[in-house]
């Protein structure tokens, strides 16, 4: 048809910019994915910042069974702060130690006999605790007289162990969410069949979810950092270009693993079911909320090699260690491995219509 | 014009597991006119469509588009051609001119964004959100995209399905101004009306075959009379007695107690009818008389109607 005039001609528009814009609008617009990216997390981090603030220690409760002794020894334990002992009968003593409202049971007598629980921990400082106090009561004379500063660093609390934990954790189920269910929803809107039928670079497509998802995790990183230290203190003791560098490259595995989910998946209820399946135990064992070191030896080569622990790892790494990107070699190519090869697998496999 | 074909079909077959959707087709399109696929759903028409548009592949049979192969020429194919699905869903938060500029950067020639915008007349929508269109400016918006590398080609799936009357219209006048200019159009279509109003020549498919192929009028000539009478009686008249007393009569088909007579001459045809009542002793509920239309084409030459899907 008729050639566009000189004048009209317009500024040339690029591909792959287009699609970038494209993706970028379609996050920035819907406030859903906005709450889920930014509100979301920081709603979790307050919540669990205040269940476990860190706190002085409550005393340790010690039941003392009822006998002709029984008020004389809560005397002697409750000259120790760190003690708060009570008398009640044996069988309900017992009981207070099974509910776990008394660490351990003190039965009075010549040489007094404790009742602890093996498995709980405060059982063994109970056990200490009182085996000092009665010790002191009967005469025993210190030889060496202790002073004890009390402190508690930055650094060291659960909400600097929780602050990176979360943050890999958004970036791994915005990513999946993000690229995974989009894919999928364009494939049922055949959006992506209408794209395939231009001549529109197939790499292209795929790369913009990449590049999209980079910019947004650059966000998500500094609005993280910037409200943990704000609201909790908590510091980056690394360097903060490198922290953020870890993050961008392990978002760049999740948006891959995404990929590789939605490169078949028929419809959003399949792609959310595997997403699910991808996401949730990594958040169980990777160390979002407690170490991943908690789980079994044996199970440890596997735990390692996911991506969420390699960008957990990475994070704190950097975070509160002070470690340098160098020196996380073994946890970068984790990820990398994430990253390239199920994007290779998703570039082979993808069906586009 | 060229003499060579803008799209060249011969037997094209298209197998899934188990259903033959497309079942030898062989079509020539010539360049600059406006062709229609008519046909009732699951005819085969969106599969030879897709083929066509280089999104499915054949099973078996040679294709050309254009003067060329998917085969080895998919890229320089899809720079000639425009195309609106069966129903696109794009980004709902993407305004109408973001979505017109991403696909225009696909291609390395074609129209403005605004041209392209301004010839489906969508241009007081050009900031407004794709979910805030209605069903009409959504298809309208499918068919900007579709025009927007200026193609010598273009594909419209379905385009007005699902659509209110008025606003299928309206695409219709959208649709018929692209006509002409030398570009090709191939539009398929449940609607005879729609076929009728648009196409130069119509091509109807039924279970993966064409069944007839001419301009409307030529398609209504070949069933054997332009008009059409169609009359219910208490008790019905067989074929035999109609064809007996009535002059003309080129066929009879029937839908519930309605007789449809397919006749050449009304004024010769109708007295006639109502003597073979008369003479059957039979009683007329119904009598009534129209111009034979693509319907009337298709049930005489499938047996079935276009619109069972729809009755």
């Amino acid at each position: 048809m008729s050639a566009p005039l000189p004048a009209l001609k317009q500024r040339r528009l690029n591909p792959l910019w287009e699609l970038i814009l494209m993706r970028s609008r379609a996050m920035w617009r819907e406030p859903s994915a906005l709450f889920w990216t930014f509100i979301f997390p920081l709603l979790t981090s307050v919540a669990l910042g205040l269940a476990f603030r860190t706190q002085k220690l409550q005393a340790v409760e010690v039941a003392v069974a009822e006998g002709p002794a029984a008020q004389a020894t809560v005397e002697k334990l409750n000259r120790d702060p760190a003690l708060h002992a009570v008398v009640a009968p044996l069988a309900e003593a017992k009981e207070r130690l099974r509910r776990g409202k008394a660490a351990l049971v003190v039965v009075p007598g010549d040489s007094p006999e404790l009742v602890v629980d093996p498995t709980q921990p405060e059982g063994r400082t109970a056990r200490l605790l009182v085996h000092d106090a009665l010790e002191r009561a009967a005469g025993r004379a210190d030889t060496l007289t202790f002073r004890t500063e009390e402190v508690t660093q930055p650094g060291s609390r659960y909400i600097d162990f929780l602050i990176p934990g979360l943050l890999g954790m958004g970036m791994m189920m915005s990513g999946a969410w993000g690229v995974g269910w989009s894919i999928v929803d364009m494939r049922t809107g055949k959006l992506l069949k209408r794209l395939v039928a231009t001549p529109m670079k197939r790499s292209h497509f795929l790369l913009s979810f990449m590049l999209s998802r980079t910019i947004l995790t650059l966000l998500e990183v500094l609005f993280f950092v910037a409200y943990a230290r704000l609201l909790f203190g908590v510091q980056v003791f690394g360097s903060l270009v490198q922290f953020v560098a870890c993050a961008l490259f392990g978002s760049l595995s999740f948006a891959g693993m995404a990929i590789l989910i939605a490169s078949r998946a028929q419809n959003t209820q399949t792609a959310g079911g595997l997403m699910n399946l991808m996401t949730m135990p990594m958040m169980l064992v990777s160390g979002v909320f407690f170490p991943s070191t908690f789980f079994p030896e044996w199970s440890q080569p596997v735990i390692q090699a996911l991506p969420l622990t390699a960008v957990l790892d990475g994070l704190r790494g950097i975070m509160l260690d002070g470690a340098s990107l160098l020196s996380l070699g073994p946890q970068l190519l984790v990820m990398a491995l994430w990253g390239v090869i199920p994007f290779g697998i998703a570039l082979k496999i993808f069906r586009w219509s | 014009m060229t003499a060579a074909p803008a799209i060249s079909v011969h037997n094209l077959v298209k197998r899934f597991e188990d259903v033959v959707a497309v079942n030898g087709i062989s079509l020539d399109i010539a360049a600059g006119s406006c062709v229609g696929l008519l046909g009732p759903n699951g005819a085969g028409k969106t599969t030879t469509v897709e083929i066509l548009e280089g999104i499915q592949a054949p099973t078996s049979g040679e294709v050309r588009v254009l003067g060329r192969r998917w085969e080895t020429d998919a890229a320089a194919i899809r720079e000639r051609i425009g195309l609106a699905l069966q129903q696109t869903q794009f980004y709902d938060r993407l305004t109408v001119k973001e979505t017109v500029e991403l696909f225009r950067s696909f291609y390395s020639r074609g129209l403005s964004v605004e041209e392209a915008i301004g010839q489906v007349q969508l241009q007081e929508k050009v900031k407004t959100y794709v979910m805030k269109l209605s069903g009409g400016q959504r298809q309208r918006l499918a068919v900007a995209v579709a025009l927007v590398a200026d193609p010598e080609l273009l594909f419209l799936d379905e385009p007005t399905t699902g659509l209110d009357p008025q606003s299928r219209r309206s695409l219709w006048d959208v649709i018929d101004a692209l006509r002409g200019k030398g570009r090709t159009v191939l539009l398929t279509t449940h609607y005879m009306e729609e076929a009728a109003q648009l196409c130069d020549r119509i091509v109807i498919v039924d279970r993966g075959r064409i069944v007839a192929d001419g301009t409307v009028q030529e398609l209504i000539r070949s069933i054997g009379g332009e008009q059409c009478i169609e009359i219910a009686t208490s008790p019905a008249l067989t074929d035999e007695q109609l064809r007996a007393q009535v002059p003309g009569v080129a066929r009879i088909t029937r839908r519930g107690p309605v007789a449809a007579l397919t006749v050449q001459e009304l004024h010769v045809a109708v007295p006639a009818v109502v003597a073979a009542v008369q003479a059957a002793g039979a009683t007329l509920q119904q009598l009534s008389t129209r111009q034979s239309t693509l319907d009337d084409v298709f049930l005489a030459l499938t047996g079935h109607s276009l619109r069972e899907d729809e009755a």
